[in-house]
């Protein structure tokens, strides 16, 4: 089987299609990019600098990236795990458990929320128990990593299961003959070969996980300085009307966007082969 | 479930993951499946199964008429309503706009489209909130193209116009990138053959190329759907947030739970989840049906 090559648009209806598809993208897709980035330097360098310093910007911007530190690698963890058992022994139940992590694709992010303020908030499940020890997990760092980690929790896993399916396990089985041990088999040829997924995995969830404003904002109680992540932070300011400082920091997100966007292509196009043979989202 | 089932639906169910060397697998001269398998369903105990129980729990707090009530109350309804007719209006457009850009990303070639194709993508990546000061900012009616609708007597921002707009935002790439991939894999060889036999190009493109992506349309229509009908971040700025007239179910929910009715947002979220799994539902089977019937 072949695919048809890609060729100039030539006929009056590949043109039309062609610019159709340019106007659509440029009005829904790059309009609000280009927004974001005219908004925030609207009037000048100094009050960008002035609201990307402040203190309440620098904690939000630090919890951010501590938040995607506890839970990115903890769903990397689980990603390969998961992919482990699925793709390499037959079990009962396996269809199930796909369609369990599956499932945080589906779920609102206000939904992902929300059942962590069931289990754990003031009249939740253990709330009185938590409160009676002082434990704090909602509207605190526990939290926003809870609602951040169920939000992420495919991105890995949905990366490497395919690649792994469709690699086989036959270098691994021939080592394991050969008499290599578990962590040998696993440090010294599986990891090797689904690298580049992963970093693509990890790519996409880190993205996710510091952009997550949904789910984060139910647990979160917005406390300034303390519980506000930075897309919490845009919303504060923002409905303040301090629109230069919202989109200042927007823009601060929407850089992350792009360089995401960048190392995405970059893994697409230089390492193809070792990515997941369909790619999904 | 749907989401795994729909971006591959050319090669069968994948639920059905089947090992290249079935013996070996039973055999289990692999280690570590204890281990793995252990750690992975803890793992989703905890992070996905325990709290959508509490979930589930949480609306018979006062039993069954307790729950009804809440899920029958005008507000609600009206907001399950607004919620999923417009992600389903946005997933529609998308489902058309969609395969026009997916068709020209993979067939013609013309300075900066892989740029283009790149930026598709940008959804995925730029955080909810951010696309939502945008989007505002961009239709209010001194924004650069609410500006330009006002006039006409278009309002975007603050009506259910504008909940569409974020929603089509949210949802394009969903169907793009399902129909792409079967696009560029297209055997250029039937193509050919009905072209040979006399079909002009929009009937090659209509009768022959139609049918083989109508699964992968559908995959991309209920991604797009099932991402719509929750979203949160991309909406609340613009859709104003009125009762009764836009003000989406997520919304509806956090305002439950900041008056402390527990019960009432776990209802509400649960009816919200009940439907969008039971549409995910009739989508897959739809697809099955298409699938089968493709192959009979």
């Amino acid at each position: 089987m072949r695919a048809r090559p890609a060729e100039a648009p030539k006929t009056p209806a590949a043109v039309g299609l062609s610019l159709v598809a340019v106007f659509w993208l440029a009005l829904i897709i790059l309009l609000p990019l280009v927004t974001v980035l005219v908004e925030a330097s609207k009037e000048g360098a100094a009050p960008f600098l002035a609201a990307v310093t402040e203190p309440d910007t620098i904690a939000a911007i630090q919890l951010t990236l501590l938040v995607a530190a506890i839970a990115v690698p903890l769903n990397a963890v689980f990603g390969i795990a998961a992919a482990w058992c699925i793709t390499r022994f037959e079990f009962k139940g396996k269809g199930l458990l796909l369609t369990i992590i599956d499932l945080p694709f589906t779920i609102s992010p206000v939904i992902a929320g929300l059942v962590w303020m069931l289990l754990f908030g003031a009249q939740g499940w253990f709330g009185a128990w938590l409160r009676l020890n002082d434990i704090h997990i909602v509207f605190a760092l526990p939290g926003l990593v809870l609602a951040t980690v169920l939000v992420t929790l495919p991105f890995v896993a949905r990366e490497l299961i395919p690649l792994m399916n469709d690699q086989g396990t036959d270098e691994e089985v021939a080592a394991r003959t050969l008499g290599a041990r578990g962590w040998d088999i696993f440090f010294r040829i599986t990891l090797p070969n689904i690298k580049w997924a992963l970093v693509y995995g990890v790519l996409l969830c880190t993205a996710r996980a510091m952009g997550e404003f949904g789910a984060v904002s139910v647990v979160s109680g917005h406390i300034r300085g303390q519980t506000n992540t930075l897309p919490l932070q845009i919303e504060i300011l923002y409905n303040q009307y301090e629109a230069v400082a919202a989109f200042a920091c927007a823009s601060i997100l929407a850089g992350l966007a792009i360089v995401t966007l960048i190392l995405k292509s970059v893994l697409e196009w230089r390492f193809a082969d070792e990515l997941a043979a369909n790619r999904r989202h | 479930m749907t989401a795994s089932t729909a971006a591959q639906p050319t090669n069968g169910t994948p639920e059905n993951f089947t090992p290249p060397h079935p013996s070996l697998h039973t055999n289990r001269v692999l280690p570590g499946f204890k281990m793995s398998l252990g750690f992975t369903i803890a793992y989703v105990s905890l992070i996905v199964l325990i709290p959508l129980a509490a979930l589930a729990a949480r609306p018979w707090e006062h039993g069954w008429d307790g729950f009804w009530s809440v899920v029958t109350d005008g507000r609600v309804l009206a907001s399950l309503r607004l919620s999923f007719v417009t992600a389903a209006a946005a997933a529609t457009l998308n489902l058309f706009v969609g395969l026009i850009i997916a068709w020209v990303l993979t067939r013609y070639k013309f300075p900066g489209v892989n740029i283009l194709d790149a930026f598709v993508d940008l959804p995925f990546a730029l955080p909810t909130a951010v696309a939502g000061i945008a989007l505002c900012t961009l239709y209010a009616t001194n924004g650069w193209v609410g500006s330009l609708l006002a006039p006409l007597g278009i309002k975007v921002a603050y009506t259910p116009l504008g909940i569409f707009v974020a929603l089509v935002f949210v949802g394009l790439p969903f169907v793009v990138r399902s129909v792409q991939p079967v696009l560029a894999d297209f055997d250029a060889e039937v193509e050919e053959a009905a072209l040979t036999l006399g079909a002009s190009p929009w009937q090659t493109a209509i009768r022959v190329i139609l049918p083989g992506l109508a699964p992968a349309l559908l995959t991309g229509f209920s991604l797009a759907m099932a991402r719509a009908v929750g979203e949160y971040g991309s909406v609340i700025f613009i859709a104003g947030n009125m009762p009764y007239v836009s003000e989406i179910t997520p919304q509806l929910i956090i305002i439950k739970l900041q008056e402390y009715d527990y019960a009432g947002a776990a209802s509400v979220g649960m009816i919200m989840l009940l439907c969008s799994l039971v549409i995910l539902a009739i989508i897959n089977a739809l697809q099955i049906w298409l699938f089968k019937r493709g192959r009979a």
